[in-house]
C-alpha cells in the first residue's frame, strides 16, 4: 500500500511539474505536448476505437510470432544441445543471427511474403527464436552431469530424463533466453510497424509512424505510454511469476 | 589375508563381482583402474572398500550400480548381471545430487514415481516414511537450498533407500560434511541399517570410518587397482568413531593399507 502511494504521488508530482511549464510556455506546445493534450488523445482513441484495435493487432502479431519462435528455438536449442556436429554448425549460424537485429530482415521479408502479416511474424520469430535456442542450448550444457547419473540409478531413461531432468535443470537458462528472445522480438515488431506499411493491419508502430507525419506529439507520446505499458505488463505477468519461483525454489539471488 | 575364493560363503551372493577389470584411456596414457576385482557381499552385509583416493574404488561402485560398464568380468545382483544403471542398486554420491527444481519430498518421489504397480498414495506414504526415517519430516516442502550439507545428504540416504534397492551403493556420502554432522550420520546410518538390512557397499579413504560403520572392510590400493585384503570387524553395534577398540581396529588395518602403497601415495586418514 505504502509502495503504491510513493507510486502514485511520485507520478503525479511529475505530471504536475510538466503540465505546468507546458501551459507557462517554457516548453513549447510544439515540441512536447502537456499531459492533458495526451491523456485526452488516450482517451478520445481508446473511445473510437483506434487505440484498442491497433494494439490487438500488434499484440497478435508479437504473440503469434513468439509462440513460434520459442516451438521453433527450443527444439533446436536441444538439437544443437545433443550433436556435436550442430553445435559447430547450426550453433554459430544462431550465434550469428542473434547478433543481427532482425530488422535487417525486412527487405527479404517484404520480398518474401508481401506487405502481409507474414513478413511480420517473420520478422518476430527472427527476433525471438535465437535467443531462445542459445539459451536452451547452454542451459542444458550447464546441467551438472550428475543429475543424470542420479536419475539413471533411479530408473529413468530417454525421454522421462529428458524431460523430468535435463529441461528442468536448464529451466533458469531458458527462462533468461525467453526473456531477452521477448525484448528482441518486440523491439524488431516497432520498428518493423515503423518501418513498412503492412496492408493487412494497422498496429501500434503505423498509428506512431503516422502521428509523426501529422506532427501529432500528443498522439506519439500516447502510444509511446501504450507500448510502455504493454512491455511492462508482460514483464509483471508472464516472466515474474517464473522468476520468482526459480529464486525461490534454486535460491538464487533475487 | 584371505584368497579372493574363501571369500564365497555358504549363503548366496546379493552382489558377486567376478575377474572385474577396467583401463581408462586418456590423453595422458592409460590407467588401468581395477585388475581382476573379485568381491562377494552377502544379504544385509555391510561392507566397506577403503582405499586411498584414484585406487579405483569409485570407479568399482559405479561398475556395480551400472553406470560404467567392466573391461571384462562381470557383476551380478541377485544372480542376474548388471547391464545398466537400475533402482535396485541405488546410489549416493559424494555430492548430495538432489533435483533443485524439486522440494524435499518431490525428490523422494522421483524414483519411486519410476516404480510400477504403486499408486499416488502409497508412493507419498513410502516417501514419508523414509523421510521419517532419516529425520526430516518436518522439512517435507522445503527446498534444498534452504537444507545444510548434512540434510541434503540425509534426503539424498532417504531418496536412495525409498524404492527398495537390493543394495545401497554410497561413494564417501559424508566426505564433504563436518566432523560433528559426520558422527551423527554415523549412527543414522547404522540405526536404519539395523532397521532395513539393506545390502551396503560403503566406498571411503577414512579407515576409522570403514571400520565404525563396516561388517567387514576390504582394502585396495591403486596403480593397478586390486583388492589387497579383508577384515572382519567384529564389534557390537552401535559402534562409536570415537571408541578404543574401534581406534585399535582402524590402525590394524591402516597399517596394512600402507604396506601396499608406495610411499608418497599415502592418502589415507586414520
Amino acid at each position: 500500500m505504502k509502495r503504491w502511494l510513493a507510486l502514485l504521488t511520485f507520478f503525479a508530482a511529475l505530471t504536475a511539474v510538466w503540465e505546468l511549464l507546458v501551459r507557462e510556455g517554457v516548453w513549447p506546445r510544439v515540441l512536447v505536448p502537456a499531459p492533458s493534450a495526451v491523456a485526452s488523445y488516450l482517451i478520445s482513441s481508446t473511445l473510437d476505437g483506434t487505440l484498442p484495435g491497433a494494439a490487438a493487432i500488434t499484440l497478435r502479431r508479437l504473440v503469434l510470432g513468439y509462440a513460434a519462435g520459442f516451438i521453433l528455438g527450443l527444439p533446436l536449442g536441444l538439437l544443437v544441445a545433443r550433436l556435436k556436429y550442430f553445435e559447430s554448425t547450426l550453433g554459430l549460424v544462431a550465434l550469428g543471427f542473434q547478433a543481427l537485429p532482425s530488422i535487417c530482415w525486412a527487405p527479404l521479408a517484404l520480398l518474401w511474403f508481401g506487405q502481409t502479416e507474414a513478413a511480420m511474424f517473420f520478422i518476430v520469430i527472427m527476433g525471438s527464436m535465437w535467443s531462445i535456442m542459445l539459451a536452451t542450448n547452454s542451459g542444458i550444457r550447464n546441467t551438472p552431469p550428475i543429475y543424470v547419473r542420479a536419475a539413471r540409478t533411479m530408473g529413468s531413461r530417454g525421454l522421462h530424463t529428458w524431460i523430468q531432468v535435463i529441461l528442468p535443470a536448464a529451466l533458469p537458462f531458458i527462462i533468461s533466453g525467453m526473456k531477452q528472445g521477448w525484448a528482441f522480438a518486440w523491439r524488431s515488431l516497432m520498428a518493423a510497424e515503423i518501418y513498412i506499411t503492412i496492408i493487412t493491419g494497422l498496429g501500434l508502430g503505423h498509428l506512431l509512424h503516422y502521428g509523426r507525419e501529422l506532427h501529432a506529439m500528443d498522439a506519439v507520446l500516447g502510444i509511446m505510454i501504450v507500448i510502455i505499458l504493454i512491455g511492462l505488463l508482460t514483464d509483471k505477468l508472464l516472466f515474474s511469476p517464473v522468476e520468482r519461483f526459480i529464486h525461490r525454489r534454486w535460491g538464487t539471488a533475487e | 589375508m584371505k584368497t579372493p575364493a574363501s571369500d564365497r560363503s555358504s549363503t548366496p551372493a546379493k552382489l558377486a563381482v567376478e575377474g572385474v577389470s577396467k583401463t581408462f584411456h586418456t590423453s595422458q596414457g592409460s590407467v588401468q583402474a581395477l585388475d581382476n576385482v573379485n568381491l562377494h557381499v552377502r544379504d544385509g552385509e555391510f561392507v566397506c572398500i577403503l582405499g586411498p583416493s584414484g585406487c579405483g574404488k569409485t570407479t568399482l561402485l559405479n561398475i556395480i550400480a551400472g553406470l560404467e560398464m567392466p573391461d571384462s568380468g562381470r557383476v551380478l545382483a541377485d544372480g542376474t548381471p548388471v547391464t545398466d544403471a537400475g533402482s535396485d542398486r541405488m546410489v549416493m554420491f559424494q555430492e548430495p545430487a538432489l533435483f533443485p527444481w524439486l522440494n524435499v519430498i518431490g525428490n523422494i518421489l522421483f524414483g519411486l514415481k519410476l516404480k510400477p504397480g504403486l499408486s499416488e498414495k502409497e508412493r507419498l506414504e513410502t516417501a514419508e516414511f523414509y523421510l521419517h526415517l532419516v529425520g526430516l519430516e518436518k522439512f517435507m516442502r522445503v527446498n534444498i537450498h534452504e537444507l545444510s550439507g548434512g540434510m541434503k545428504q540425509r534426503v539424498a540416504l532417504a531418496r536412495a533407500l525409498a524404492p527398495n534397492p537390493v543394495a545401497l551403493l554410497m561413494d564417501e556420502p559424508f566426505g564433504s560434511l563436518d566432523a560433528l554432522t559426520r558422527e551423527q550420520l554415523y549412527g543414522d546410518l547404522q540405526a536404519i541399517w539395523e532397521r532395513r538390512r539393506q545390502t551396503i557397499v560403503f566406498v571411503t579413504h577414512n579407515a576409522r570410518e570403514a571400520a565404525c560403520l563396516g561388517d567387514r572392510v576390504v582394502l585396495f590400493s591403486p596403480h593397478p587397482g586390486r583388492i589387497r585384503g579383508r577384515f572382519e570387524i567384529d564389534l557390537p553395534r552401535p559402534r562409536d568413531i570415537n571408541s578404543v577398540e574401534l581406534a585399535g581396529y582402524s590402525t590394524t588395518i591402516t597399517r596394512a593399507l600402507k604396506s601396499h602403497l608406495k610411499p608418497g601415495l599415502v592418502e589415507v586418514g586414520e
